[in-house]
């Protein structure tokens, strides 16, 4: 079955009793034992109907063994980090996203567990970094917000080389256009607040894992630390992924499109997006469907970006991503704020980036919001005369 | 203001903009930024959102605390508060703690490097044993779970403040209706709000009120950081369920009471635990600290072959895990909420194979007790012909 029949066919056919083409939303915590015996449902924080539907299918889509569901991203993040003991080392990407960074360095590093953050599309370093008490390698392909592309085939040949477990962040592509596990990943993670909800309304992760003894060791970690999402969160996140394929392909034309636009622009020096690298294309065109909705760009100057911003009509300038709203968001003060000043210039993400999240509104629409608001920026920032 | 008009007026109760008479649910993951330099109050739901932020404000003024937060479980605001520790720090937990908070402590927290010593926390001088110099905190559920066993906060407050530890209380049992831990010194008070918050068997929700702005800022990262916060319609239904706090555990109290007295007086029960019985232990020390007693009773029967037979007989009360709810619930501890404990563990903390607890809800109290005399009968009978 194709991966839009898997998507629209979510939860259907499981509600045996009813017959109800969506299955329903399990409020209940306790289940009776009926006769004294336990049904497979006890408490909902450890398995619920209604977020079991979800689990089986995001692990089905990610080609997986068995599926979490977390009360967000970042918890689905801190229930896979509960694999680790103190004394453990990971290597991680280089830009990564700020509540990642934060949590590795400001909560995870008390408990001994240190982090080594390495460009990953460069494989040597990679090895270099190496050490015998590394565990796992964590990586987010294409990097937020920078775009990188890391070559998963050439990471978990390595990842295997030395027994390491391979972390995938898939928030990026999601499961329509990129199947980490298939690549030789261990764990896929998701924010599924972002694509996979896909609007701007729930905020969920998701962990699928290969294996069963992973699978059983990641079961108990969500039971035991308990950051499970609710009954309401899941059926909602389930009906947002019935029209994932449609909107991922709206989301990759418009970003295209916006993508060439700005380009062209005299107001932007670069744009980060992976058709313009030769390298990231190549891996793309190998191992996924496509480009994904998001790109980057740097603008001339970082005083245009305030009379930017606020000159946008269609765009909204705000932190998240991957809803059918196009938002635009400005790293250095909202999702990498956490990451010091220094090692955000370090890695690129200097205060003349923005990132676009683009939706699925009319590309004629997008083109003309960001044309005006460039025009506007520039005549408050030089005056008319300038032209 | 007296608890029961604070529980319906308590500033969180009605839409600003509207008037509604319940506060919206406010089902947005993010938040338009309407200027760059100004953040508003809002712009990542996992940092904060509308309808979590009633919630968290109206348990922080029920608790007599500064600040509240709304987690996804109880064991996700146990697991967020734990965070505040760090490699090499020891904890002194309740002997006979939540089967749940057992395995994160000795199971997942172990593992990053933190000791927990587990005491008699009725026992004031093993809690003063067990103090070494890496000693951070005092964590304490009162009354314990299974076993009612009841530690006197205030003396308990007074250790901690001779070796400068935080005291933490797992208010889950009583609530702030009948016990206030942060009147009487404590630092943080935790909650299962899937129980007798809630109240309806609906919601699986965690929360945390704390007593001052600087433990507050630290919670407050951790939620953020970590993300196991509490969905939006969860967040609106607890509030919902905390409207009828008082009224339902007014009723159901005074059933468990009427049912602690049948219950000591029938021959076939070996022994009642419940604080209300003027033999209980921690009798007196429970009036001097709460308000009342709680719906909450456990009881012994003298053997695991009987435990079963009532189990299996029992008509009204759900058997299941869980409590709090306006349904009487029946559990059996040695299987159910304490089965991740060790058996030789279990039973060294008195929790036998014949150990029953009873959530009492808010039936009548006569067919709770017709139900239970004929589940109890049974036995009789089938005991008499056997010999």
């Amino acid at each position: 079955m194709r991966i839009e029949t898997k998507l629209a066919q979510i939860g259907t056919k499981k509600a045996r009793t009813t017959g109800s083409i969506n299955f329903p939303i399990y409020l209940a915590t306790a289940y009776e034992h009926i006769g004294g015996v336990s049904t497979g449902y006890d408490y909902a924080r450890s398995s619920n109907p209604t977020r079991h539907i979800l689990e089986e299918s995001i692990a089905m889509l990610e080609k997986g063994d068995a599926g979490f569901a977390c009360s967000s991203g970042m918890a689905a993040i801190q229930t896979i980090m509960g694999l680790f003991s103190q004394g453990d080392h990971l290597i991680v990407s280089m830009d990564l996203y700020g509540g990642t960074y934060r949590l590795f360095e400001q909560v995870l590093n008390r408990y001994g567990i240190q982090f080594s953050y390495v460009d990953l599309r460069d494989i040597k370093a990679v090895e270099e970094a190496i050490q015998p008490q590394t565990k796992a390698l964590f990586i987010e392909t294409p990097t937020n917000p920078l775009m990188h592309v890391t070559d998963l085939q050439a990471i978990t040949r390595l990842s295997k080389q030395y027994q390491l477990w391979t972390i995938v962040d898939n928030t990026f592509m999601t499961p329509y256009l990129l199947n980490p596990l298939e690549l030789g990943a261990n764990i896929v993670i998701h924010s599924a607040t972002k694509y996979l909800g896909g609007h701007n309304d729930v905020l969920a992760g998701l962990i699928v894992t290969k294996g069963d003894e992973l699978s059983e060791r990641v079961r108990f970690l969500q039971q035991s630390i308990g950051a499970t999402l609710s009954p309401m969160d899941s059926y909602l996140l389930m009906r947002g992924m019935k029209t994932l394929a449609l909107r991922m392909e709206r989301h990759q034309a418009n970003a295209q499109g916006l993508a060439h636009f700005l380009k062209e622009h005299p107001l932007v020096d670069e744009v980060f997006f992976p058709e313009f690298d030769p390298n990231s294309k190549r891996i793309l065109s190998e191992q996924a469907k496509g480009y994904g909705g998001m790109l980057s760009f740097r603008v001339k100057e970082a005083k245009l970006v305030q009379p930017f911003l606020e000159q946008l009509q269609v765009f909204t300038f705000a932190e998240s991503l991957g809803g059918v709203e196009s938002l635009l968001t400005y790293p250095a003060t909202q999702t990498h704020a956490d990451v010091p000043a220094d090692i955000r210039q370090k890695v690129g993400v200097c205060d003349r980036l923005l990132r676009v999240s683009v939706g699925v509104e009319h590309i004629e629409d997008l083109e003309q919001d960001l044309a005006q608001a460039l025009q506007r920026s520039e005549e408050i920032v030089y005056g008319s005369e300038s032209k | 203001m007296r608890f029961e008009t604070m529980a319906l007026h308590n500033g969180n109760e009605i839409d600003p903009h509207t008037g509604a008479a319940s506060i919206p649910i406010y089902q947005a993951s993010t938040f338009h930024q309407f200027s760059v330099d100004q953040p508003g109050v809002f712009d990542y739901a996992r940092s904060g959102n509308p309808t979590r932020q009633a919630l968290e404000n109206a348990i922080a003024k029920l608790e007599g605390g500064c600040r509240g937060y709304a987690f996804a479980s109880g064991m996700a605001a146990i697991s967020t508060v734990f965070l505040l520790f760090s490699r090499g720090d020891h904890l002194i937990v309740s002997q006979d703690v939540y089967g749940g908070t057992y395995r994160f402590l000795t199971q997942v927290l172990s593992r990053m490097g933190i000791k927990t010593t587990f005491v008699d926390t009725s026992n004031l001088q093993a809690i003063e044993a067990a103090i070494s110099p890496q000693t951070k905190a005092i964590y304490v559920e009162t009354p314990s779970n299974p076993l009612l066993k009841v530690s006197d906060l205030r003396r308990i407050v007074k250790i901690a403040k001779n070796y400068n530890l935080l005291t933490i209380v797992d208010n889950t049992f009583l609530t702030p209706y009948f016990q206030q831990p942060l009147s009487l010194g404590v630092d943080i008070v935790v909650h299962s709000a899937t129980k007798f918050i809630s109240g309806h068997s609906d919601v699986v929700a965690g929360l945390v009120v704390v007593k001052d702005l600087d433990l507050a800022e630290q919670i407050r990262f951790l939620q953020n950081s970590f993300g196991a916060i509490l969905g939006v319609q969860d967040s609106w239904l607890t509030l919902r369920g905390l409207k009828t706090l008082s009224a339902r555990l007014e009723t159901s109290t005074k059933n468990a009471e009427i049912l602690a007295c049948w219950l000591e007086q029938h021959p076939m029960i070996k022994k009642v635990y419940y604080t209300g019985l003027p033999t209980h232990p921690g009798h007196q020390v429970q009036t001097e600290q709460a308000s009342g007693h709680g719906a909450v009773l456990s009881f012994d029967v003298g053997s695991g072959a009987i435990a079963r037979q009532i189990l299996s007989k029992v008509q009204l009360p759900i058997v299941a895990v869980s409590l709090g709810a306006v349904e009487s619930i029946l559990s059996y501890p040695a299987k159910m909420s304490h089965a991740a404990m060790p058996p030789e563990v279990r039973l060294q903390h008195g929790i036998t194979d014949g150990l029953l607890r009873l959530s009492v809800g808010l039936e009548n109290v006569e067919d709770i007790i017709q139900d239970l005399a004929q589940a109890i009968e049974t036995k009789v009978s089938i005991m008499i012909s056997r010999k």
